[in-house]
């Protein structure tokens, strides 16, 4: 079973779009987990079912039950995160503002304040149009800490390819280089990093880049829109080079990467194109790779 | 409280729709007539600064508050670990270790320990820039290197700009992407917010998600397509469904797809930018005024 983690640095290079035709190609023998929470948007294009769900729950949510309240005013002072106010005489915590830390529970003398679970989303199993699987989640709106939420689809994910014996688990990853990319990143056999050829690109790249290398994960790498700025592009190429991540192809300023989706479908299904034939290619270089990387050990 | 600026926030569902050169593009066109502070409140990945070079007015570090261990006072009740709901303080034999990075400054461990054997201190989670070019103020926070929780730093960064640039009329968060915990921080003190995004299904899917967290927010807001032409009229049509005001649409082409590779102002180059950002600019300034709805 090998893991392959695609990831970006920051939205909009295409990662998503890339991930779902890996998906294509992968067919049957490979699990999907879009570990993109924050953004989720992959099952557009892959035709979920959404056979199972559940509700993630994360951190906690203070609450006070006015019935027991004697107004002592205690839990507002000790609230740091201006969480609770007098609205219409009565003490009330609002819920996007708390933290959920407890303390103004464990100080109320009229056991007023609960701390219930908080709802951090939710998540799902589907089937999906490869004849795979693929677990997705959507994070609720204010939500906390989207690590632990992709964390949970990662190994639901895990736990799936093991129990039905798949090859390939397909990650698309999450952005950024905080706690929920080092979720998607743990455990991962190859990460493929799709950039474009930006001022900004460059440099979220070279920022991610350095998460990986703690990671010690073998690399490739995508340049999308390769051609919008050849300058840029060759300045990329050379930052390979020196790091020895693996150039994988230059796709070119495409717009067929958008009928496709408002088609519903991955570039790799949609009519003859050039990039279909480089992220075959591709596909098969990674294969390749990944299983190469089993032999070196 | 009139006499403060307006505040706009540029937000979006995810990452990559244009947000950063819009911020940058409208900023810019401002300070061609009149001073105003742009924030780059994007705080684990900044890079509106990537456009502009200015000189640096100012930096100061960012703290958060963390409890440090006085050992000598310590009783070892246990008290600290058992509050502390983020798993931040941990008793180990004789030892009470802190994990600052886990830490989310609650100062339960630190008040309720019955000898004050965890005073709190403050510890250094990034560094605050503030650059100046003409007519243009850029701030910047710029979180350390595993450093987690953007949220202090946001509001950190806002607070700043607020003290520093409250003479001005007109302010301009660049918000992180997203619907969770920073976006929430970076636009709730906002007077209007602008979601960008792409007439595509993705952009319409993180479209709605954005218009539900705003919703939530109660702000005022409206949409401004990017790379119009490409897609479908999807999100037009959800637009005009849920009666949300589309403040421009800006045309796609691979002139400005150029121009944003290299860090080039896309208005300078193309006229038409120009008449979308004046009249997004005079649709922000009347809503934030409460002049519309
Ligand atoms: S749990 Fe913490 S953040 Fe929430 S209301 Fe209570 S003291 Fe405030
Ligand atoms: S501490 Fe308890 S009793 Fe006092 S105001 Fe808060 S909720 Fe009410
Ligand atoms: S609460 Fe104070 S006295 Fe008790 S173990 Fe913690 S630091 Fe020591
Ligand atoms: S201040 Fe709050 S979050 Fe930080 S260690 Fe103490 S109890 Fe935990």
């Amino acid at each position: 079973m090998k893991e392959i983690v695609i990831i970006s640095g920051k939205g909009g290079t295409g990662k998503t779009s890339i991930t779902a035709s890996f998906a294509v190609l992968g067919g049957n023998n490979a699990v999907v987990a879009d570990c993109d929470v924050d953004a989720a948007d992959m099952h557009l294009l892959m035709q979920p079912d959404f056979d199972f769900s559940e509700d993630f729950y994360s951190g906690e949510l203070a609450t006070i039950d006015a019935n027991n309240c004697i107004r002592c005013n205690k839990c507002a002072k000790v609230c740091r995160f201006g969480a609770i106010s007098i609205r219409s005489m009565q003490y009330v915590i609002d819920p996007l503002s708390c933290e959920g830390c407890g303390y103004c529970a464990r100080v109320c003398p009229t056991e007023a304040i609960t701390n219930k679970n908080r709802l951090a989303g939710k998540w799902y199993i589907s089937n999906i149009k490869t004849g795979s699987i693929m677990v997705h989640a959507r994070l609720g709106i204010g939500a906390d800490n989207s690590g632990k939420l992709v964390a949970k689809v990662k190994n639901e994910a895990r736990d799936i390819a093991f129990e039905e014996r798949k090859d390939i688990i397909l990650v698309d990853g999450s952005p950024g280089v905080g706690c929920p990319v080092v979720s998607s990143l743990s455990g991962a056999n190859f990460v493929v990093l799709v950039t474009e050829p930006s001022v900004s690109g460059l440099h979220d790249l070279k920022r991610v880049y350095e998460l990986v290398k703690k990671f010690k994960i073998k690399a490739g790498c995508i340049i999308n829109k390769s051609d919008v700025n050849p300058k840029k592009r060759d300045e990329i190429v050379g930052f390979l080079a020196e790091e020895n991540i693996v150039h994988l192809a230059d796709l070119p300023y495409d717009e067929n990467f958008t009928s496709a989706m408002t088609q519903g479908q991955t570039i790799v299904e949609y009519d003859q194109n050039s990039i279909k034939t480089l992220l075959t290619s591709s596909w098969e270089r990674i294969k390749q790779l990944v299983i190469n990387q089993n032999h070196n050990r | 409280m009139t006499n403060s600026p307006a505040r706009i926030a540029i937000a979006s569902g995810k990452g990559g729709t244009g947000k950063t050169t819009l911020a940058t593009n409208l900023a810019a066109y401002i300070a061609e007539q009149e001073e105003v502070v742009l924030v780059d409140l994007d705080v684990e990945e900044p890079n509106s600064g990537l456009f502009f070079k200015g000189d640096l007015i100012h930096e100061e570090s960012n703290f958060k508050m963390i409890p440090q261990w006085d050992e000598p006072k310590c009783t070892f009740c246990g008290l600290c670990q058992k509050v502390c709901n983020f798993h931040a303080v941990l008793q180990l034999g004789p030892t009470i270790l802190v994990f600052p990075e886990l830490c989310h400054s609650c100062y339960a461990c630190s008040e309720l320990c019955p000898t004050d054997a965890l005073p709190m201190i403050s510890k250094r989670t990034g560094k605050l820039s503030d650059f100046r070019i003409n007519n243009l103020h850029f701030v910047e926070s710029r979180l350390d290197v595993g450093e987690e929780q953007a949220v202090p730093t946001i509001s950190k960064t806002k607070q700043y700009s607020n003290e520093n640039y409250a003479h001005l009329r007109i302010e301009i968060y660049d918000c992180p992407p997203g619907t969770s915990c920073p976006v929430i921080e970076a636009t709730k003190n906002a007077d209007f917010v602008i979601l960008i995004t792409e007439p595509t299904p993705f952009g319409l899917h993180d479209l709605t998600l954005a218009i539900e967290t705003m919703r939530t927010l109660k702000k005022p807001m409206g949409v401004v397509v990017n790379r119009y032409g490409i897609g479908n009229d999807a999100v037009i049509d959800y637009c005009q469904k849920e009666n949300i005001t589309i403040l421009a649409k800006i045309p796609n082409s691979r002139r400005i797809a150029e121009l944003y590779s290299s860090g080039k102002l896309i208005y300078q180059e193309i006229p038409e930018v120009k008449e979308l950002l004046s009249n997004i600019l005079d649709y922000c300034l009347k809503a934030s005024k409460g002049d519309i709805e």
